[in-house]
C-alpha cells in the first residue's frame, strides 16, 4: 500500500531520489535544497539506499561526477538551485551532448545580484537551451511525482537526454504538505533497472565519451540532441499515460482549468498554478469567463498543446516569475513561437510578476484580469507588464 | 610525434563517424590518451639515482601521470613520454633518490 507522509518539498525530492534506486548521487549543499542531499545522505547511512553518495567541494564538481557515473552507466541524481545551478552551466552542455540521462532536482531561486533566496525561475530558465527536459511540479506530490517520469523519460532509447524537474523554493521546498510514497516494488515495475546502451565502461569494449567533434561531425552530434528532445514530447506523454496506470495520478504536458468556455486564459508553471486555480474560482463566481492553464513541461516545449490552448482564448495571459532582459519574458517569447503562423490567436500579453520570492497576492491577479480585460475590449495596453512593481521606489 | 599505433582505428572511426552519429558522439576506441604523448610539456626532468633508492614505491603510487614503471627488480622506470615533470616523484622520495633537473635539448 503506498503510504501517505506530511513532508516538505525536498523531502518529496529526497524520497524520489531512494524509489529511483540511482546508484550515485553528487551534491553540493545550496539554498533552498540543502535539505535535498541532507535527507538522502541520511537513507545511504541508515542503509535504505543503496547508493554512492560523493559530497564534493561545488556544483560544478557535483554536475561533473554525475557525468562521469552516468558516463560509466548508471543511474545518476542530484539536486541544487540557483548559482549553484549557474556553476553547472557548462556542464550541463556536456550531460545533454553525451547524452546521459542525468536527473536533477532544482529548488527554483532567483539569481544574483542581489543575493536573493528566494522563488523565481530565473535558474532554470537561463538553462532552457542546454538540452536538458524541464518539468516544473506545483506542489510537493508533483515534484515526487515528476522525478520518478523524469528518469523514464530519460533514460528512454528514443531520448537518452538529462532533466531537471523544478519545484519552487520555499514555497515547496520548504512547506509541508502531506506527499503519497508510492510501493517501492510499482516503483521498480516503473522504472525498471537502468540498463545502459550507449554510454557504459567496460573493458572489453574501449571508446571515447566526450570526444572532439570536427566541424564535419559537430553539426550532426547537435542535431541528434534536438532530434532527441522533439521524440521526448511523445515519449513523455506516453509516460504520463503508464504513470496515471500504475499511480493513479494524472499528468498532462499542459493542464487546462476551466478553460473550454473561457475568454481570458491565464498561463503560468509551477506552484503559481495552484493559487491561479482558486482565484479562477472567485472569478468565475462574479461571472468573469476565465480559466488558468498550467505548463508541466517547458523542454521539449509543449508547442501542440499552447496551439489547441490558444484556439480557446480570446486573451492568453502568461504568468511568469523570470525575465530574459532585452526581449521579456522566456516563457512568452516561447509561447508567441509556438502561435506565430497560426492563423487565428488570442491577444497575448505578458505578466512578470513575484520575482525573487515577491508573493503573487490576488490583488496582483486582480490586475492582471483587468488589464487583461481592457485588451479584451480593444484598449491598447501594454505587452510586457510588471505586476506588483514598486514603481514609486524606483 | 610518432606515428600512432592506433592510426587503423582511427581511420576505421572516423570512416564510421562520417558515416553515422553514434548517440553522444561516442568514438569506439580507446581516448587520445594512448595517442597522444604529454611528455612534450616538460621544463624539469626527474633524474633517477639507483644507489639512493630503497623500493619504497612511493613515487609510483603517487605519479599523477602513472608515468612510472617498475622494472623486474622493483625499481621505478620513468617513462618520459608521458612524464609532465610536476616533481611530486621527486618531493616524495624519502631518500632524495629523484632529482629534478632542468630538460633542454
Ligand atoms: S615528475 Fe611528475 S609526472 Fe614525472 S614521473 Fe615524477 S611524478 Fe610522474
Ligand atoms: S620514492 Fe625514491 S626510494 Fe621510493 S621507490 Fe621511488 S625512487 Fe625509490
Amino acid at each position: 500500500m503506498p503510504m501517505k507522509k506530511v513532508m516538505k518539498g525536498n523531502e518529496a525530492a529526497a524520497w524520489a531520489a531512494k524509489l529511483a534506486k540511482p546508484k550515485v548521487v553528487a551534491a553540493f549543499p545550496i539554498t533552498p535544497s540543502t535539505l535535498v542531499p541532507e535527507k538522502i545522505s541520511e537513507f545511504v547511512a541508515d542503509g535504505e539506499m543503496d547508493a554512492e553518495f560523493i559530497k564534493v567541494e561545488s556544483e560544478h564538481s557535483a554536475i561533473s561526477a554525475c557525468v562521469g557515473a552516468s558516463a560509466a552507466g548508471v543511474r545518476t541524481f542530484t539536486a541544487t538551485a540557483s548559482q549553484g545551478l549557474a556553476l553547472m552551466h557548462e556542464v550541463l552542455f556536456i550531460a545533454a551532448g553525451m547524452r546521459l540521462p542525468i536527473v536533477m532536482a532544482i529548488g527554483n531561486r532567483a539569481l544574483s545580484a542581489p543575493i536573493n533566496i528566494w522563488n523565481d525561475w530565473q535558474d532554470t530558465i537561463s538553462e532552457r537551451d542546454t538540452g536538458w527536459m524541464q518539468f516544473y511540479a506545483e506542489n510537493n506530490q508533483e515534484a515526487l511525482d515528476l522525478i520518478l517520469i523524469a528518469f523514464k523519460v530519460a533514460e528512454d532509447e528514443r531520448v537518452l537526454l538529462p532533466a531537471m524537474v523544478g519545484f519552487d523554493a520555499f514555497i515547496l521546498t520548504h512547506t509541508v504538505e502531506p506527499v503519497e510514497i508510492p510501493d517501492q516494488e510499482v516503483v521498480d515495475e516503473f522504472l525498471g533497472e537502468y540498463v545502459p546502451k550507449h554510454a557504459y565502461l567496460d573493458p572489453a569494449r574501449p571508446i571515447t565519451q566526450g570526444a572532439l567533434g570536427f566541424p564535419a561531425h559537430y553539426m550532426e552530434a547537435r542535431y541528434t540532441v534536438w532530434e532527441a528532445m522533439e521524440n521526448a514530447r511523445k515519449v513523455i506523454k506516453e509516460v504520463f499515460d503508464e504513470f496515471e496506470k500504475k499511480f493513479g495520478r494524472r499528468y498532462h504536458m499542459i493542464e487546462e482549468y476551466k478553460t473550454d468556455d473561457a475568454e481570458i486564459i491565464l498561463l503560468t508553471m509551477g506552484s503559481l498554478a495552484g493559487t491561479l486555480k482558486e482565484f479562477v474560482d472567485k472569478k468565475r463566481e462574479e461571472g468573469i469567463k476565465i480559466g488558468a492553464a498550467k505548463m508541466t513541461v517547458y523542454r521539449p516545449f509543449p508547442i501542440e498543446e499552447i496551439r489547441a490552448l490558444a484556439k480557446k482564448a480570446k486573451v492568453l495571459a502568461i504568468l511568469e516569475k523570470d525575465i530574459s532582459f532585452g526581449i521579456g519574458g522566456a516563457v512568452f517569447a516561447d509561447t508567441s513561437r509556438a502561435l506565430i503562423n497560426e492563423k487565428e490567436k488570442p491577444i497575448m500579453l505578458d505578466f512578470i510578476l513575484g520575482l525573487g520570492g515577491r508573493d503573487v497576492t490576488f490583488e496582483n491577479l486582480e490586475e492582471v484580469v483587468e488589464i487583461s480585460k481592457k485588451a479584451l475590449e480593444g484598449e491598447k495596453v501594454e505587452e510586457i507588464n510588471w505586476i506588483g512593481l514598486r514603481k514609486e521606489i524606483l | 610525434m610518432a606515428e600512432s599505433p592506433f592510426k587503423a582505428d582511427i581511420e576505421r572511426v572516423q570512416k564510421e563517424y562520417s558515416e553515422k552519429m553514434t548517440p553522444g558522439a561516442i568514438v569506439y576506441i580507446p581516448g587520445s590518451s594512448v595517442v597522444n604523448k604529454t611528455g612534450g610539456w616538460r621544463v624539469f626532468m626527474p633524474k633517477f639515482n639507483k644507489d639512493k633508492c630503497v623500493r619504497c614505491f612511493m613515487c609510483y603510487t603517487l605519479c599523477p601521470e602513472p608515468a612510472i614503471y617498475l622494472d623486474e627488480e622493483s625499481y621505478p622506470v620513468f617513462d618520459y613520454d608521458y612524464c609532465k615533470g610536476c616533481g611530486i616523484c621527486a618531493n616524495e622520495c624519502p631518500t632524495k633518490a629523484i632529482e629534478m633537473v632542468r630538460e633542454s635539448k
